[in-house]
């Protein structure tokens, strides 16, 4: 097995919301492959966004190392301006994250300027916007996104982050908020980057489409843990973990699977319970199995880790073990 | 045969005199039909639901006709315009945060469009007592599955899930024949959303409540609507059953559409996202002929110079594509 590009061991970050503690990302590990997608799916407040800001920096991280290309990181230590280089993140609203002020140009050299990139600025500005799909660069280079659309203005994010050479791309919802038509354009630029360059991605999304259009594999997040994690055909299609079974019954791309409509809000992440966290929203626990298998107080009582189900493909659930 | 709830003819909106949004859309909603209404931004499909209510801005220029059960809005006087907002049809926005008013109680902002309506909701003499309101609101908040005790939350102390609830509570609080919602489901997490979507296909089958569905998702609109519309820049360009219009598309702009939503396990969208090169034109710079033809893979060159109307593919199925029916070949699918 290669060496993993990028690697998180033992994440937790947390924060102060009203004086209490919110455990957002509550001990994650991952190793994710140079040249591989990995997609990073739950609901709101599972921890998925705070996972892949902690990565380069924009939360602090509470515990726990990450390393990409050899470069590691801690809370107190490390090289965090050199990982932000190697880790690029590609933000959810392209309209946002653009300053309207400021030209394609403008915005795509800033982060070449910072980092004090060899070569000529222009040169490198014009190459990232044409592997990007902004072909002829001259066009767009002059141009304010404005003028813009909203896929254009996504490929100019994703200039924006290749251009400083990254090994790792990090995605926050990277095609939530463009129209369908335009979404294949850039999840097929997005793997194109990963097949033709090495580049490997994670992309945070609550879209199960999205993971099986271009992710090797998928992790399922809850409340702050990763509780599935396998190749996406795997996991998408003989998902070991109640809570990825749910998912899966509620998205309208899966056909033929009758609907756990889990009830109840999205859980929070101040208010972790004991046990399996899952276990007050758990299909199992709800229907009596749990019970019927003699499991019910390891549920209730004992926290659980992921185990492996099938080869690399691992889920963390008391049931079917 | 009964008369349409709701009915579209040769709709036009045009805003700033410039910018053509809808441009002659048809359309008929039978009593208890659930019918998708399906489009990118600037598709103009939120502009017809402001336009069935009359709640677009003084700008945009309205021709055509919408009849509410036979009645036509547009020479409706303001009295009955009131009268029929909220009791005859009734909008679910999109953007439950942006539509409640930050300040006032979620219960007596439900409570206020009772109170708006008393000749249909009070007793014979019309009149509605605050006891009568309250426990109309108290039904409404079971009724969509939200704790009474919420009726005196503010909108900032709810979760988007259940601010999306209220907003249902809302619409549905005069009892109105037909709902229009807007994108109801964008802003929500797939369990929520699929909390919501069962709450209103619920309604609909109790109720027998006719409802037009918005929304720029196709795979949604499959699993909630019997009809799906689809519009490209200002048109309906498909309309039809919608496991046809989904599965067996006859225009080539909604086949692309449902390819842009894989179905998970089907081997052939693995690996392989499917787009559409280009963008949505802006409706104030239309390309001649078939709006579509500059995005299309199988235009001919009379598409540059020709839009055709809705064609019929199948009974009860109509497709705006010289592909379809008349002479040209059938290479789309």
């Amino acid at each position: 097995m290669t060496e993993p590009v990028l690697s998180v061991r033992g994440v937790h970050v947390r924060y102060r919301a009203g004086g209490r503690e919110v455990r957002a990302v509550d001990g994650v590990d991952l190793d994710v492959q140079p040249g591989e997608v990995l997609a990073l799916v739950g609901e709101s407040g599972c921890g998925k966004t705070s996972l892949i800001r902690s990565v380069i920096g924009l939360e602090p991280l509470a515990e726990g190392t990450v390393t990409c290309s050899g470069v590691t990181v801690t809370r107190s230590a490390g090289r965090l301006k050199q990982l932000r280089r190697l880790a690029q993140m590609i933000f959810q609203d392209p309209t946002g994250a653009l300053n309207p002020r400021h030209t394609v140009f403008r915005a795509v050299a800033e982060g070449v300027k910072i980092h004090k990139l060899p070569g000529d600025v222009r040169d490198i500005v014009a190459e990232a916007l044409s592997r990007a799909g902004l072909r002829p660069p001259e066009r767009f280079i002059e141009r304010y996104p404005h003028e813009l659309s909203g896929g254009q203005r996504q490929r100019v994010l994703i200039a924006g982050a290749i251009a400083l050479g990254p090994r790792v791309l990090l995605a926050d919802e990277p095609v939530a908020s463009l129209d369908a038509s335009i979404r294949g354009e850039i999840l097929a630029l997005m793997r194109g980057l990963v097949d033709d360059e090495g580049i490997a991605i994670v992309a945070v999304t609550h879209d199960l489409g999205l993971a099986w259009n271009i992710a090797d594999r998928i992790a399922v997040m809850y409340l702050g843990r990763v509780v599935e994690i396998g190749p996406t055909e795997e996991v998408l299609t003989n998902p070991q973990h109640p809570y990825t079974r749910a998912l899966l019954s509620v998205v309208p791309e899966v056909e033929h699977m009758e609907q756990t409509i889990l009830t109840g809000e999205p859980p929070d992440p101040a208010r972790i319970p004991t046990g399996c966290r899952f276990h007050p929203r758990c299909p199992v626990v709800a229907s009596g199995e749990a019970e019927r298998l003699g499991i019910l107080a390891q549920c209730t009582g004992d926290d659980v880790a992921l185990t492996e189900r099938a080869p690399a493909h691992s889920a963390a659930c008391h049931a079917s073990g | 045969m009964t008369a349409p709830v709701l009915e579209l003819r040769d709709l036009h909106v045009t805003y700033g005199g410039t910018v053509p949004a809808v441009r002659g859309v048809n359309l008929a909603i039978g009593p208890g039909e659930t019918v998708g209404l399906a489009g990118e931004s600037g598709c103009g499909k939120s502009t017809i639901a402001a336009a069935v209510l009359r709640l677009l801005p003084r700008s945009a220029q309205v021709t055509g006709e919408v009849l509410l059960a036979g009645e036509d809005v547009y020479a409706m006087k303001p009295g009955r315009l009131r009268a029929v907002r909220w009791t005859s049809a009734a909008i679910v926005f999109q953007g439950a945060l942006h539509s409640l008013n930050p300040v006032r109680r979620v219960g007596d902002q439900v409570a206020e469009a009772i109170e708006l309506h008393p000749d249909r909701l009070g007793n014979q003499q019309g009149k509605l007592t605050p006891r009568d309101v309250r426990r109309r609101v108290a039904g409404l908040f079971e009724a969509v599955g939200l704790p009474a005790a919420r009726v005196r939350a503010y909108p900032h102390q709810l979760s988007g899930g259940q601010r999306q609830r209220v907003l249902i509570a809302l619409a549905l609080a005069c009892d109105p024949v037909l709902l229009i919602a807007d994108e109801p489901t964008t802003a929500l997490d797939v369990m929520v959303q699929a909390q919501v979507l069962e709450l209103l296909a619920e309604f609909q089958r109790e109720r027998g409540l006719a409802l037009l569905f918005i929304t720029h998702d196709l795979s949604v609109l499959t699993t909630t609507c019997e009809r799906l519309a689809v519009m490209y820049a200002g048109r309906i360009v498909e309309d039809g059953p919608g496991h046809d219009v989904f599965g067996a598309a006859g225009h080539p702009y909604s086949a692309a559409l449902a390819r842009a939503f894989p179905t998970i396990g089907d081997r052939s969208s693995r690996m392989a996202p499917a787009g559409l090169p280009g963008d949505p034109p802006h409706p104030g710079d239309l390309p001649p002929g078939c709006p579509f033809h500059p995005r299309c893979a199988v235009s001919v060159d009379a598409c540059t110079t020709l839009d055709v109307g809705l064609r019929q593919a199948a009974p009860g199925h109509t497709v705006a594509c010289v592909h379809v029916g008349g002479a040209a070949e059938s290479g789309v699918s």
